[in-house]
């Protein structure tokens, strides 16, 4: 009985947690109590799971004690353990921040009952797709976390909340069905859905249904991930959710999506059949991305197209289907869903704090709220790669990757991620010069709360008008202990990095995947990649 | 493994009338058609599981070949679970549009509509400044705004980033350091 086998609790404590907060609707305080102790308690045992799987090493776990090619399988691994503990980490921050913005402004503009419950739910879901080993199961979690998103974006039922919920309900259902018919498909062609199973079978189908199986599956997590074609729906929908529900949708929800990705080219579909096609949507998704950010004035779908951009980054080191590149791309998903979910939620306090999210109406905040300058400014550095933070350390192990690699369209993207790069120092320059630098008299139409005496408020923690605090000590702290954590992934860099490498090895080379799932005699099939480095891969025809 | 025909075409007819549907602009017809793109799959599912054949697990004497296969089964009745409650969740969201809008259709997006019809000139960014900002201006007034200058106060208003603003204001903006402006929009502009 290893460590590994409460691998289930990570889903189970959530939902435990959710019937509980449902059951104390009542008792906002008790509500708050339970859910931020389970998600501790979660976040610790995820702890323990990455701290088990610290050297390398995949672990099997069976659900209900059938067997796996049978049974539902939940698999931790390097990969799968970092991401649980970088998710919960910031999901347990941004279920403060909310708590700590309930408490602050009462329960009129969100109905905060019924946060509690959704939100432990939408955890569940996260930590049920990351560790599922089953195609349906990841469907499944998939379906958890997004009908409870679904539920957080239209929380309050607002006229633009409903709006933005309906573009972004249909195009999640629209992505599950064709989830769900590449699943019908992969078990018509192979009949199992188990993925260490299918790793072995998928292998042995002729190259067009493979292709075509692939296709699906990159199409349907490609919609979820705001990979560029399939991006529209996220800017149009994100901002109008609260602040937290939008930090945390924008540090989890599309990182799941790649996650997935990543499992299907490197388990289901190793090899390099699409990874031309993979690299040309990564650059048109960082640089269409990133223009779409700059034209915007307000500073969440500012925030929501540079997400968009920096999707292109992870696609990018995911094509390469190199240690190197892979590597680099497992450091980055996890250095992005931290920065990103702190800059959403100090966008949430310069909102408080301002009266607006539009740059066009802030200013001054800088001599306001130095606290609130401090915090946006190092997150807003780190994401866009100034030395010597997280950002700068994923972004030049991508370059480092691609020239590696040093195919022509490798150095397209590594010029294009450079770009990138320098549009959104421009992009968050932009917000930092007009939001925090420039005179509140040059604002267009300021609020009334920039323009009052600022001399009466000695951390930037003050009573406006109305008695609404204006920046509640738990959301700052909440905030604060993220960009901490932000800053953490840049000092442990090392390590995280030795260990996405291991992760990226382990994931390329799937041997270790199949046996901890099938057992040790389970066959490893021969790796496409293997064969195409060795200059032996047959034109596109099966084996 | 051979499939039923008719549930393949059946299948077919679902999946063109719920494309069909969910182009459409009123959200109940997308609702119908997502319904339907749900249900063509479950029957994709099933058409997986091949001919019907016997129950499984029913009795210790069927042949393995005879069995039906009931994983598709098990995973429709997963699939129709999820499609039902975001079906219900759907009708929710259709009946509060119809509250708040009175209406039935999906909207556009207005920060869209607004960014588009933003022209590219931005006051901020682009404008020429048109007075001088340096740290020594040529109008050297008093702390009172008038005075020691020569140069007269402008009582024309002056074009500011796209704005006008009193030359009265416009010549108090010129000193350095001035904590005569008043907390108010366009340095106390009037």
């Amino acid at each position: 009985m290893s460590l590994t086998s409460l691998a289930p609790l990570a889903v189970v404590l959530p939902i435990l947690g959710a019937a509980l907060t449902f059951v104390l609707i009542r008792h906002s305080r008790a509500q708050r109590a339970v859910s931020i102790a389970l998600l501790s308690l979660t976040l610790l045992l995820e702890c323990l799971l990455l701290a088990s799987v610290w050297n390398g090493g995949t672990e099997a776990v069976n659900i209900g004690g059938w067997l796996p090619p049978w049974g539902i399988v939940l698999v931790v691994d390097q990969f799968s353990s970092l991401m649980l503990v970088v998710s919960s980490a910031v999901s347990l921050a941004v279920l403060v921040y909310a708590t700590g913005q309930g408490m602050a402004d009462g329960d009129q503009d969100a109905p905060l009952s019924i946060f509690h419950p959704t939100y432990l739910i939408l955890v569940a879901g996260v930590s049920n797709a990351f560790l599922s080993g089953d195609l349906f199961n990841l469907y499944v979690g998939f379906e958890i976390l997004l009908t409870a998103s679904y539920v957080l974006m239209t929380l309050g039922g607002t006229g633009p909340r409903i709006r933005a919920g309906v573009t972004y309900v249909v195009v999640s259902v629209v992505s599950s069905v064709l989830f769900l018919i590449a699943i019908a498909m992969i078990y018509g062609a192979t009949g199992t859905i188990n993925m260490a199973d299918l790793a072995i079978k998928l292998a042995e189908l002729d190259q067009g249904t493979k292709t075509l199986l692939h296709v699906m599956l990159l199409v349907a997590f490609g919609i979820k991930a705001a990979v560029f074609p399939l991006s529209f729906w996220l800017p149009d929908s994100y901002p109008t959710a609260p602040a937290p529900v939008t930090a945390v949708f924008a540090g989890l929800l599309t990182k799941v999506g790649v996650y997935a990705m990543v499992r299907t080219e490197t388990l289901l579909f190793p090899g390099d059949t699409l990874n031309t096609p993979l690299m040309i949507a990564a650059l048109l998704t960082m640089v269409v991305g990133i223009l779409g950010a700059i034209a915007q004035s307000d500073i969440k779908r500012l925030l929501s197209f540079t997400l968009v951009s920096h999707i292109g980054y992870m696609v990018f080191g995911l094509a390469m289907s190199s240690v190197a590149g892979l590597a680099a791309a497992v450091f980055y998903v996890a250095h992005h869903i931290t920065i990103q979910t702190s800059l959403f939620l100090v966008t949430g306090l310069i909102e408080r704090r301002g009266g607006s999210s539009s740059v066009d109406r802030l200013a001054g905040l800088a001599k306001l709220s130095p606290i609130l300058a401090l915090l946006f400014f190092v997150p807003a550095m780190n994401l866009a790669g100034i030395p010597p933070f997280s950002g700068f350390l994923g972004k030049l192990g991508l370059m480092q990757a691609g020239i590696q690699l040093g195919t022509p369209l490798a150095y397209t993207l590594v010029v294009g991620g450079v770009l990138t790069s320098l549009l959104t120092l421009l992009a968050v320059a932009r917000v930092w010069n007009r939001a925090f630098w420039r005179k509140p008299e040059d604002a267009e139409h300021p609020d009334p709360v920039l323009l009052a005496d600022a001399t009466d408020s000695p951390a930037g923690l003050r009573t406006g008008k109305r008695g609404l605090i204006l920046l509640p000590r738990t959301m700052v702290g909440s905030t604060l202990g993220l960009v901490v954590l932000g800053v953490a992934l840049t000092v442990f860099a090392g390590p995280l990095f030795r260990v996405a490498g291991q992760s990226a090895d382990a994931m390329l080379d799937r041997s270790e995947y199949i046996h901890a799932v099938l057992g040790q005699q389970a066959p490893v099939p021969h790796l496409a990649l293997n064969s195409a480095l060795n200059g032996s891969a047959p034109g596109g025809g099966g084996k | 493994m051979s499939v039923n025909l008719t549930l393949l075409t059946v299948m077919g007819a679902l999946y063109a009338c719920g494309i069909y549907l969910l182009l459409e602009r009123s959200l109940t017809r997308v609702l119908l058609g997502l319904m339907l793109l749900a249900n063509a799959t479950n029957l994709l599912i099933l058409a997986t599981g091949g001919y019907a054949g016997l129950a499984p697990f029913y009795s210790k004497d069927t042949e393995a070949a005879a069995y039906n296969d009931p994983l598709p089964q098990a995973l429709i009745l997963t699939s129709i679970v999820i499609s039902f409650a975001v079906t219900a969740f759907m009708l929710g969201i259709i009946y509060r549009t119809w509250v708040l809008a009175r209406q039935d259709e999906i909207q556009d997006d207005i920060e869209d509509r607004r960014v588009a019809a933003t022209p590219s000139f931005d006051a901020e960014d682009d404008a020429v400044i048109p007075m001088e900002t340096s740290e020594f201006p040529l109008t050297m007034l008093g702390a009172d705004g008038g005075g020691v200058s020569d140069a007269p106060i402008p009582d024309s208003p002056v074009p500011a980033g796209g704005r006008d603003i009193s030359g009265e204001a416009a010549a108090r903006e010129e000193k350095p350091g001035s904590a005569t402006i008043d907390k108010k929009p366009e340095g106390g502009g009037t």
